[in-house]
């Protein structure tokens, strides 16, 4: 085993970067997820999200040949999808993690098959239009955080700008008090005049959008093709970070480094023909979840609505 | 007071009682036509025939002899996890982990079908089922344990273990397991005495269906006849009334995630020694999610678990001819699963609410009539 391969400027950029690029997608999918855990909804729905997402940004991509156009089908594609779990979870009250499990079937389908449909069975479509990496100036030029931080494509800085501001709406603003509230105690927002039903479908359409993203960013993000199953279970991935950050949008970066980095690292190791098991370092993130849910990072306790359909009737 | 929610023109009411007996009933049966219904509709707006696509589904599935058994090889290991799942299901754990049982009892079966040689098939089988179960259950009951000790939610660590049981086992067959000289990501072959033998002659439909029918009458006195079943179910349905009525709420919910576990390695043993006869990387094919709309759509009942795991079992086999003849993509099929799920959720809520078609709604409220 050559390790000075390992150990050189070239493959510690290589890695590093590629941690933030690998992250993006799920960071954008976990702080959406944020939305819908603290109102009180188990959102594992956000696989199917996440490849409708993808599928549709892709497409909407391939149809106007305009990646940012992409983008706005991506986020279009994610909230109807979300759209399903708002009804199934809010309005008919149904189990929410069997609802996901639904979606998330019905997701692959539609996307596998819209993709036959629109390019014929077996075909791989053609490379769409896709974003360009943005180097900003001067930062870019930095050695080693140069090209890891400033050098990506544009919804890669989005996410990582939407972190603080996802973290300002939860914790600065009326809205933000109003979710936390609908999470924990849902009854006591009905009581005081708020919206619980409103609150939780508009929180729901926002992490279809960003899911919806995060899916694109996939797609046509570091891709620039859409293939069946393309997700390949982020959405998951991404709901777990949303719990080993615990519902917070800083602990939620945090996780999705962590992933972004495993997964970065593996795709490193296997470039350069490493005979190291990548296998366990694919294994680590999911590990380190099961570790640090059993309370090594101390206890993570969810909001308290935490799957439980709201009714006025026969709410306690 | 009534309460009404208004979607556009659909007025939905509150019923003035729940008719839950014929409707619960039916509810899976409803599901279905309207999937199918909704799946015609995306057929048809792809510009297919969706009558002779269906047509094809159907022969596909049940045409000749050899589909039909092929259907039925398909319907085992979700009928096995299935059954696994409702056990799951049934004591109020959701467990979203079959997939990594079913791959972890394939391994154990398969290490024990590599290691073990030298005895007869009527010691080897039995041996696998257990080698099955032991893989399955072990992988069950790691997140039944995180719950009943540190109240770790289930759903996020069932997820993770699928996911750490599929690398372990690519890893396993990159290197250790992987089979001289080495071109193909897949075990060795297991010993013949421990293959389940073809029942029907000139088909590949081997015992393990066999082993999942009696597996539906072992979960139906399970769960119904015998004291333990009782108490999973006791546990699912009200736990606090059930540890007031001294049953071991934490011990129950291990046992049940073990039994869940344990029973789809036995879906995975089933397919390996059934069909593969060696370990391969993805042998499921993703069984274990399926088996989630099996359970579901079955209203965790043995017979209806036994009716889906076929349905979806056919849609499996049946997608193939419809794709070739009608050329109507496979993946329609999927379409129609997760719809399926989705129209089976809404059955409480359609049992709970009258829903219609408003014309000219009546401006006056009736007041006398409490719901």
């Amino acid at each position: 085993m050559d390790w000075s391969k390992v150990f050189n400027e070239v493959f510690i950029i290589g890695f590093l970067t590629a941690s933030v690029r690998m992250a993006a997608p799920l960071l954008l999918a976990s702080l959406g997820a944020i939305f819908t855990a603290r109102v009180g909804i188990i959102n594992l729905a956000l696989e199917g999200i996440m490849l409708v997402g993808a599928f549709s940004g892709f497409y909407g991509a391939y149809l106007t040949g305009n990646p940012l156009v992409g983008a706005l089908f991506g986020m279009a594609g994610g909230a109807l999808t979300a759209l399903i779990l708002g009804f199934l979870a809010i309005t008919v009250g149904a189990n929410q993690t069997v609802a996901g499990t639904g979606i998330n079937i019905f997701a692959l389908g539609i996307t596998s098959y819209l993709l036959s449909v629109a390019f014929g069975i077996g075909n791989r479509p053609s490379a769409v239009p896709s974003f360009k990496e943005i180097p900003i100036p001067v930062l870019a030029d930095i050695p080693i955080i140069g090209p890891m931080l400033f050098n990506h494509i544009g919804l890669v800085y989005l996410a990582f700008l939407l972190v603080p501001v996802v973290w300002y709406i939860l914790f600065r603003t009326p809205f933000g008090l109003t979710m936390r509230s609908v999470g924990e105690h849902p009854k006591a927002v009905d009581t005081l005049g708020g919206n619980v039903i409103r609150t939780r479908y508009i929180c729901v359409i926002i992490s279809g959008i960003l899911a919806g993203l995060g899916g694109a960013v996939l797609s046509i993000g570091q891709l620039s093709v859409f293939m069946e199953n393309i997700t390949a279970g982020r959405g998951y991935i991404a709901l777990a970070a949303v719990t080993f950050g615990k519902w917070n949008p800083l602990g939620v970066l945090g996780a999705s480094m962590l992933f972004g980095a495993a997964d970065g690292l593996q795709l490193r190791l296997q470039a350069v023909g490493l005979k190291i098991p990548y296998q366990f370092l694919l294994m680590l993130p999911y590990l380190l979840t099961m570790i640090a849910l059993a309370g090594l990072v101390g206890k993570t306790t969810p909001p308290a609505a935490m799957g439980k359909p709201y009714s006025k009737q026969d709410a306690r | 007071m009534k309460e009404e929610i208004n979607i556009s023109r659909l007025n939905i009411k509150k019923r003035q009682k729940e008719n839950k007996s014929v409707f619960g009933i039916f509810a899976p049966f409803i599901a279905v036509v309207l999937a199918l219904l909704v799946g015609a509709l995306i057929i048809a707006m792809a510009g297919a025939s969706p009558l002779y696509a269906y047509q094809w589904l159907l022969y596909g599935a049940f045409g000749s002899l050899n589909s039909f058994s092929e259907t039925l090889i398909k319907t085992t290991p979700l009928l096995i996890s299935g059954l696994g799942l409702a056990i799951a299901f049934r004591s109020n754990m959701i467990s979203i982990g079959a997939e990594g049982q079913i791959i972890m009892g394939g391994l154990f079966a398969t290490l024990a079908g590599l290691y073990i040689t030298g005895l007869p098939a009527v010691v080897m089988i039995p041996l696998l089922i257990i080698a099955g179960f032991i893989g399955g259950a072990i992988w069950g009951a790691i997140p039944g344990l995180l719950k009943a000790k540190l109240g770790v939610s289930e759903i996020i660590n069932t997820i993770m273990l699928n996911y750490i049981a599929l690398y372990f086992v690519n890893y396993l067959l990159d290197i250790p397991l992987r089979e001289p000289p080495g071109y193909f990501p897949q075990s060795a072959q297991i010993v013949k005495e421990a293959w389940l033998p073809v029942i029907l002659p000139g088909t590949r439909l081997h015992a393990g269906f066999l082993l999942g029918l009696l597996l539906v009458v072992a979960y139906y006195f399970l769960m119904f006849r015998l004291p333990l079943g009782y108490k999973i179910r006791a546990v699912g349905l009200n736990p606090h009334a059930a540890r007031y009525g001294g049953i071991n709420v934490e011990r129950n919910m291990v046992i049940a995630m073990a039994l869940s576990g344990g029973l789809a390695g036995i879906a995975g043993m089933s397919e390996i020694a059934g069909v593969q006869h060696r370990l391969l990387g993805a042998f499921s094919s993703g069984y274990g999610f399926d088996a989630i709309a099996v359970a579901l759509l079955g209203k965790l009942h043995p017979l209806g678990v036994l009716a889906s795991a076929l349905f979806f079992g056919a849609l499996r086999v049946g997608a193939n001819s419809m794709q070739r003849a009608a050329q109507v993509p496979a993946s329609v099929v999927y379409v129609i699963q997760g719809l399926v799920v989705i129209f089976v959720l809404t059955d409480t809520f359609l049992q709970k609410h009258m829903v219609s078609w408003r014309k000219s709604r009546p401006a006056k409220k009736t007041s006398g009539e409490e719901a």
